[in-house]
């Protein structure tokens, strides 16, 4: 079970990519940048399901051991150590861990990162910057698998940064357009300030327990099972920042829809699939100090939640269609963050796993609408592309069965189950469910809606060339709405038995009800029946109504329309008061600084023109100062040569011959 | 006749030692000649020669002489090149004067 | 009779010192120092060292002050001027050298220990071994080297002289034209 030789392959290839492409793309012809780009998480697809079969094969023949805690409660599977950092008592090491849930996250980070790339072939080919783009991507994938891979805090934080400075780099590559790299900029500094949570809660960990590897830290917990203190609180909520960050939580969500001026694919890649997941992916790995920490745990739901509800308004209205998706996207991180928060780590992974497939489809798939209607991403100008655009019609309508909770397809099964496993927890988990049912059939309008503003109707705006979709692009498209559709047919059942080592909750879960969850997930269904048909009636058979909805609501459209003023609220809040400070600063250190250096200087040229006066050129004064040299160290000779100056026995005519011999006598040594 | 018959004491020695150096300090100082400062300079070394010989008479020890020896040769040799050096600066600016030789002024 | 002497050639290097210093012209500067050194000569002489009196009269008075009087006599340099900067030095050098002196004095006033000086005793009173035996024998036997190192030291000032006074590629009389400008 110890073939630890090779886990770094895994990130390796990536990285191989990222410098191959990097340093040499621009020279080579577009096939072989293709070619390296897209074999590069090929093979790392390939290695990670050889290591995901392992471990499906060892877990089903060791099941007896599921779910049962042993002393250390996170079964590696494989592990890679090279020696980093010992300072003083910290240790550090290059630690590759493989386990159950590292290998579900790697499934879906390889697996629809290849989808990925292979579309972007298609969807990039008339674009400049091909290489750096593909060496970008495979930058981004080096980091994310390090991230998941990690065993430690440190080296997850190494691959945390590195996430976000890809997607900093991807969202910006269209660096010539302001709004690219601004948008570029908002996403890494927001980010930025989720890391600092995350460091803070770092550092904490490190004081607490003295070490950063998960391994050790589940051995001392498990030592102690029932230990709770603030400091956890505290940690898991420094944790819990660091996660909204980058997984776009309120209130630190405001990067993720202006990051949609990146391309499209990356957006589907980053931005739906696996950059954004890594928060949630964090509170799992961690989740034996959630465990710990109720109020943290209950922070995590509520922000959940509420980010869950919010970002749903305002998607209801907005027309852009990737926006549309962005607000969407918040909106499902929102579902899984309130899983973790009710402690349904496996039930969060799981809906994570079903989300990559249907919005990486959906992300896909509107790129390809983007695409046929030549850079066009207004709602308001699509209509009647389902003729026109067969296959991604057929796909997109399995990914918005899907997110819309429908079953057989698979958002159905995880919603549900994070919906039921909220119900079940308590009075406060009752009313999550409600707000989390709500969400469900606001996900389901706006989704609706965005459907037939695509696809149905006539269309809208007259656009003569189609480029016909290329194969590259439509493959994926298959192979993903393949999988929203069957995806969830494996249940949780079984997902949360294989995740169970890694992902089990250490706290006392509410017993289940299996008639109680089949009235709740018929709840869920109506709910979202409800919303698709609001969608048909005012988007199919009264298409004037919206518009009349929102003369007559001007006020609560606008503030949707705006998402809440929120971006002006930060700024004005934060960012202005923060330049202001900074200039303020900037003045005043300026001035001390340069009052300060000239003083120094005035201080070493009024010296120096003073001791000028001493290189006069005159010989005479020369000598005199060398006399006047020579007679005080005369004088220093005589009083330092013996301790009682000017005490009479100094005068004996020994000491002072003694001075005058000792030049002789060394003379006369200097002869033996 | 006894007055005439008594020792020097050698400490008269060292104070003429220290009158004639004392000399010398001063004509190094307050001369305008170079050609006179560096003789002024000799007169130095010899003051302090004759100290050693005194103090070698003290301590019957050659080798007080033996430093005066070599201190007369180095003068020697110093006196030499020093005067060359002088010929040298009289040919650049045609004057001895010590105040006038001020080149090394910054 | 050492009384005497001592008294009467001491008087003569303290009158020459002086001298050297109140003289303007340095031609009698030169010839003041020659007597001075001179006298020590003869000091010397009391003080048994007689090599070294010899030595005195025939490298300093001989050979160093002649070469003095040489290079004289050669730039032939003028009177001295009185000038701002030499009233200024003597102001401050006088009360500086007296310092000086009422230092050194204090200290050889207080040496303790100092015997007296016997007109005719040497070093060592033993037969066969004068002055310049003694001497000769310390210095080439333990102090062969720097007396060897000291030749050398001589040879370098030799050629040091040489190429400082050296003019470049004329004739002798170029640097009487020099000095009568």
């Amino acid at each position: 079970m110890n073939e630890s030789a090779h886990l770094w392959l895994i990130p390796l290839f990536p990285f191989l990519g990222f410098l191959l492409n990097g340093i040499l793309g621009s020279r080579m012809p577009r096939r072989l940048v293709s070619a390296i780009g897209v074999l590069a998480p090929l093979i790392s697809l390939v290695l990670v399901l050889s290591d995901f079969g392992a471990t499906v094969i060892s877990a089903a023949s060791s099941c007896r051991g599921c779910g049962q805690v042993t002393a250390l409660a996170l079964p590696a599977v494989e592990s890679l150590s090279y020696p980093w950092l010992a300072i003083g008592a910290l240790r550090v090491d290059f630690t590759f861990v493989l386990d159950h849930l590292s290998a579900v996250m790697l499934v879906v980070i390889t697996g629809v990162g290849f989808l990925i790339h292979v579309y972007s072939v298609g969807y990039m080919r008339d674009e400049p910057g091909y290489a750096r783009y593909f060496s970008f991507l495979n930058l981004f994938l080096f980091f994310m698998t390090v991230l998941v891979l990690a065993g430690n805090f440190l080296l997850m934080f190494v691959g945390w940064e590195g996430v976000g400075l890809a997607s900093y780099l991807l969202i910006g590559f269209y660096f010539q357009r302001d709004s690219a790299a601004k948008a570029g900029k908002k996403a890494f500094i927001v980010n930025r300030i989720g890391d600092f949570g995350f460091l803070i809660g770092i550092f904490l960990v490190l004081s607490t327990f003295g070490t950063l590897s998960f391994g050790d830290i589940a051995v001392r917990l498990a030592l102690s099972p029932s230990w709770s203190g603030p400091v956890l609180t505290v940690i898991c909520l420094c944790l819990l920042v660091g996660a909204a960050g980058k997984s776009a939580q309120l209130p630190l969500y405001i990067w993720l829809p202006d990051a949609m001026e990146g391309p499209t694919p990356v957006s589907a890649l980053i931005h739906a699939a696996t950059m954004v997941t890594a928060g949630v992916y964090m509170i799992a790995r961690t989740h034996l100090l959630f465990d710990r920490a109720p109020i943290a745990l209950w922070t995590v739901a509520i922000v959940g939640a509420a980010t869950a509800l919010f970002a749903a308004t305002i998607g209801l209205v907005q027309n852009d269609i990737k926006r549309v998706l962005a607000y969407s996207t918040i909106s499902q991180l929102g579902y899984m963050f309130l899983a973790c928060g009710v402690a349904a780590y496996s039930a969060a992974i799981f809906h994570l796993v079903m989300h990559a497939f249907f919005k990486a489809l959906l992300f896909l798939a509107a790129g390809s609408v983007i695409h046929a209607m030549g850079g066009e991403q207004d709602l308001r100008k699509m209509g009647g592309l389902r003729t026109k655009l067969p296959v991604t019609f057929w796909t997109m309508t399995a990914a918005v069965f899907a997110i819309a909770g429908f079953p057989p397809f698979a958002g159905f099964f995880s919603k549900d189950a994070i919906l039921y496993a909220a119900f079940l927890d308590g009075t406060g988990g009752k009313l999550l469910w409600f707000v989390g049912l709500v969400t469900a059939l606001l996900t389901s309008f706006y989704m609706f809606r965005l459907w037939y503003l695509t696809f149905m109707g006539e269309p809208r705006s007259q656009t003569d060339h189609h480029h016909s979709t290329p194969l590259s692009m439509l493959v994926p498209l298959v192979i993903l709405a393949v999988l929203s559709v069957c995806g969830g047919w494996i249940g949780l059942d079984r997902f949360s038995a294989y995740l169970a080592p890694a992902a089990a909750a250490h706290r006392p879960m509410p017993t289940g009800n299996p008639a109680l969850e089949f009235i709740l997930s018929i709840a869920a269904i109506l709910f979202a029946l409800e919303g698709w048909l609001i969608a048909d009636k005012y988007y199919r058979r009264k298409t004037e109504r919206p518009a009349q909805l929102a003369v007559a609501l001007p006020a609560g459209y606008k503030l949707l329309l705006n998402k809440y003023y929120v971006d002006e609220i930060y700024n004005t809040a934060i960012v202005k008061p923060l330049f202001a400070f900074s200039k303020f600063v900037l003045g005043g250190v300026d001035l001390l600084l340069a009052g300060i250096a000239w003083l120094l200087a005035g201080i070493a040229s009024l010296t120096g023109m003073i001791l000028q006066r001493w290189q006069s050129g005159n010989l005479r004064s020369y000598a005199a100062w060398l006399a006047a040299g020579a007679a005080a160290v005369l004088l220093f000779l005589l009083l330092a040569g013996s301790p009682h100056a000017w005490s009479l026995s100094f005068f004996h005519s020994e000491t002072i011959f003694k001075v005058s011999h000792i030049t002789v006598i060394q003379t006369g040594q200097a002869g033996h | 006749m006894n007055f005439l018959q008594h020792d020097v004491p050698l400490s008269w020695y060292l104070l003429l030692s220290a009158i004639l150096f004392s000399l010398g300090v001063v004509g190094f100082l307050i001369k305008r000649n170079l050609i006179t400062v560096f003789m002024s300079i000799e007169l130095m070394l010899n003051a302090v020669n004759l100290s050693f010989v005194t103090f070698a008479y003290q301590w019957h020890e050659v080798r007080g002489q033996i430093f005066v020896f070599f201190v007369m040769m180095v003068a020697a040799a110093e006196a030499a090149v020093g005067l060359a050096i002088i010929i040298a600066v009289f040919r650049a600016r045609s004057t001895l004067a010590v105040d006038r030789i001020d080149l090394m002024k910054l | 009779m050492h009384l005497i002497l001592f008294f009467l050639f001491a008087g003569f290097c303290l009158a020459g010192a002086i001298n050297l210093l109140l003289q303007t012209h340095p031609i009698n500067s030169a010839l003041s120092l020659i007597v001075v050194m001179t006298s020590l000569a003869v000091l010397y002489l009391l003080l048994g060292a007689e090599f070294l009196a010899i030595a005195q009269i025939i490298v300093y008075s001989g050979a160093v002050m002649v070469l003095f009087t040489f290079v004289v006599m050669l730039l032939n340099a003028g009177r001295e001027e009185r000038t701002l900067g030499s009233r200024a030095a003597s102001r401050v050098g006088f009360p500086a050298v007296v310092v000086l002196f009422a230092v050194l004095a204090t200290i050889v006033l207080h040496v303790q220990g100092l015997g007296a000086a016997h007109l005719g005793e040497g070093l060592s009173n033993a037969p066969g071994q004068s002055n310049l035996v003694l001497l000769s024998q310390v210095l080439f036997h333990e102090l062969l080297l720097p007396f060897e190192v000291t030749s050398i030291l001589i040879l370098i000032a030799i050629l040091g002289a040489v190429a400082l006074a050296h003019v470049e590629g004329s004739k002798m009389g170029r640097s009487e034209r020099t000095a009568e400008k």
